[in-house]
């Protein structure tokens, strides 16, 4: 099981770099668009880095539901490694949607509609990485963190339509409208982009499951060395 | 049908086994000594009979059924390591709202019957956070007892225990016993569990190395089980 | 007995033992007056801008003020163990989290009735030209905050570094209720009614009270018995 474990690592691994380095070869290669310049290329990886995001949380809340009613601990290390890496994942869509909003707006940080959910959620998916941090017996770490995980889940479109209504009584910017038209080939490169980004988190939360693994043989072999 | 059954529980700390394969009975109007050293695993198993905790697997099964359903909790009594009464209110306050939380038909009647078994009836309107510890353990056994629990299950209940306490309590679990409830008591106080003692059971790292009925001769040598069926000194 | 009267027993179990000592509302009390003062620093109250902002402000005192009180709420069990003889006792987990919450949702509500007015007083606004709509949206935004506090009370009660703990999980999840909070206070306290404009709000508030009373209740009893 490891093993197969490993070398789907190393394959999927080569498989990304290798998809990534293609991708950015054709994005470099594309000509500004008109509205924007070249910067909104960036949508290339802002785009893709949410949506891998999103679906992180939506296989942590899975992940967490299924620990609840299966007590199998193979659940919980897969809601925090899915958890983890979307937050890294998130960081990326933040990152880039300021650095976006500097070249364009001229500001580090404008309260667009999407980018204030990503923070909340952001925020959101840190809380429960530090909850887990505060709980040391491994049960208990597991079963409070799934809760939390389920509350935090539902939030997430409360929190987008929240802040969309607060946006429609007090206008803002907005990012990214699909004034322009977006070429067909262009939307090729996002999917192909998305897809390998998906590929890399993959990769991330496999690396993370091997790690988790190891922690918790480590905790059970120290709490039987202190037992007796 | 046992009062209390223990079957197959284990119970894991992540990957490691608190409580391995441990089966256990205690029929009705018996009293189950638990020993074993510290660590064995005596407060763990206890805490998953009184339905505090989920066992990993197996299950335990009070008068047939779950210690979680509602219903057998209104027959369990238990006693920790903690008093288990609220220090702003007076004893007559706590017992009576423990009265009403069982679902007493006079919790208050009940409350001051008690309080006078247990010899607190003039203190009744003190506010707990001023008692002696004897006092205040005498109250924790009123309210372990006021519902008239078919079963209790005690965490090591005469450590720490003045004198007037270890004597309020052994009588009342005397007449318990005479009464045909169940008892199960995890102890170190050797001597005055097995008084009262009809069945021991020794555990050791998690599992069961002895059960069986409580004889005269481990009542006057109580070190007996410990140097026969466990390990070590 | 009924489902009703064991919440009540819990719930008023849980005032006199507050009102005997009165340590977390008083604690809270003094907080919210502190806060409100540190803003009036901070926030010239005079200034017409402030007056726009002033329902958010008071959002705020009410959600840091109110977390000293949820705080407590099942920190009050651990001495004596007295939270073990509560999962105990034969009443539904769901029984034992709503009387809490009704006890929590008192006390906080009594701190925030008495900021209302000493903010009202400070901010010079006519915070009682609209009150039984503004109370209403009181009583919505505050049920939110207490049934999110209190379930996460009971996540946090045996855990380290517990009092950094709650407010940091409170907060991003009460953020949707507490926008909509502050949305709706900004213009009641100046005498705005609700308009058409600001019926979303409420609604939403009403949602997230709905819909969070039934994630809770349906997931107590894992919190306490695990």
């Amino acid at each position: 099981m490891r093993e197969l474990r490993d070398n789907v690592i190393y394959i999927l691994g080569a498989a990304a770099m290798v998809l990534l380095a293609r991708n950015i070869y054709l994005i470099a290669r594309l000509p500004g668009e008109m509205q924007q310049g070249a910067i909104f290329k960036i949508i290339f990886f802002h785009v893709p880095v949410a949506a891998t995001a999103m679906t992180a949380s939506v296989v942590s809340l899975a992940a967490s539901v299924l620990f609840l009613v299966t007590r199998n601990f193979k659940y919980d290390a897969l809601a925090v490694a899915s958890t983890e890496v979307g937050l890294a994942f998130l960081a990326a869509n933040l990152v880039t949607g300021s650095i976006w909003a500097r070249v364009i707006w001229g500001v580090w940080w404008a309260w667009d509609v999407r980018l204030t959910s990503a923070l909340v959620c952001w925020l959101l998916y840190a809380g429960y990485l530090i909850l887990r941090q505060a709980i040391e017996e491994p049960t208990q770490r597991a079963t409070f963190a799934a809760i939390f995980s389920i509350f935090a889940f539902i939030d997430v479109p409360i929190v987008y339509l929240s802040i969309r209504l607060f946006r429609t009584q007090h206008p803002g910017p907005v990012f990214f409208t699909s004034q322009g038209s977006f070429p067909h080939d262009w939307s090729m490169i996002l999917m192909w982009n998305m897809f390998a980004m998906m590929m890399l988190a993959a990769v991330l939360i496999l690396l993370r499951l091997r790690e988790e693994d190891a922690q918790r043989e480590i905790d059970s072999l120290r709490r039987m060395a202190h037992a007796f | 049908m046992s009062a209390v059954a223990v079957e197959g529980v284990w119970k894991f700390y992540g990957d490691f086994p608190a409580l391995r394969d441990v089966r256990l009975e205690a029929g009705a109007g018996s009293c189950l000594a638990l020993i074993g050293r510290n660590g064995a695993g005596k407060t763990t198993l206890l805490r998953i009979m009184a339905g505090f905790s989920r066992p990993g697997r197996g299950q335990v099964r009070i008068f047939g059924n779950s210690p979680r359903e509602t219903a057998t909790r209104r027959q369990m009594g238990f006693i920790g390591h903690g008093i288990a009464v609220y220090d702003e209110l007076s004893a007559l306050e706590n017992l009576t709202l423990f009265g009403r939380l069982y679902g007493l038909a006079e919790p208050r009647r009940s409350a001051l019957e008690w309080l006078e078994r247990t010899g607190l009836e003039r203190v009744r309107d003190g506010l707990v956070r001023e008692f002696s510890r004897g006092m205040r353990q005498r109250l924790a056994v009123a309210r372990a007892f006021l519902h008239n629990p078919g079963v209790l299950l005690l965490d090591e209940p005469f450590t720490a225990l003045d004198d007037r306490a270890i004597a309020v309590l052994q009588r009342l679990l005397a007449e318990a016993l005479a009464a045909g409830k169940t008892i199960v008591m995890s102890t170190h106080q050797l001597r005055e569990a097995l008084e009262l003692a009809s069945h021991v059971a020794l555990l050791n790292r998690g599992q069961v190395a002895f059960h069986g009925p409580c004889t005269p001769e481990m009542a006057a040598d109580p070190g007996l089980v410990y140097a026969r069926y466990g390990e070590g000194g | 007995m009924s489902f009703l009267r064991q919440v009540l027993v819990i719930t008023s179990k849980d005032l006199r033992a507050e009102l005997r000592t009165k340590e977390a509302v008083n604690a809270a009390l003094a907080f919210a007056l502190v806060i409100l003062l540190l803003f009036s620093f901070a926030f010239d109250p005079s200034a017409e801008t402030t007056r726009d902002i002033a329902g958010g402000l008071l959002w705020i005192v009410f959600a840091f003020a109110g977390v000293l009180v949820l705080n407590r709420s099942f920190v009050r069990e651990l001495p004596n163990d007295c939270l073990d003889a509560l999962i105990a006792a034969p009443i539904p987990g769901a029984a034992l989290f709503l009387g809490k919450v009704l006890a929590n949702y008192v006390l906080v509500l009594a701190v925030e009735l008495v900021s209302l007015p000493v903010f009202g007083v400070f901010y010079n606004v006519p915070w009682t030209s609209r009150f039984w709509q503004l109370m209403l949206v009181v009583a919505l935004g505050t049920w939110g905050l207490t049934v999110i506090g209190t379930v996460f009370s009971a996540l946090t009660v045996n855990i380290r570094l517990r009092e950094v703990m709650l407010p940091m999980l409170i907060y991003p999840i009460m953020i949707p209720a507490l926008m909509g909070a502050m949305q709706l206070t900004s213009d009641l306290v100046v005498g705005k009614p609700i308009g058409a404009e600001n019926v979303a709000w409420l609604k939403m508030l009403v949602g997230f009270d709905v819909i969070y009373t039934a994630v809770s209740l349906l997931l107590v009893e894992t919190v306490l018995v695990g």
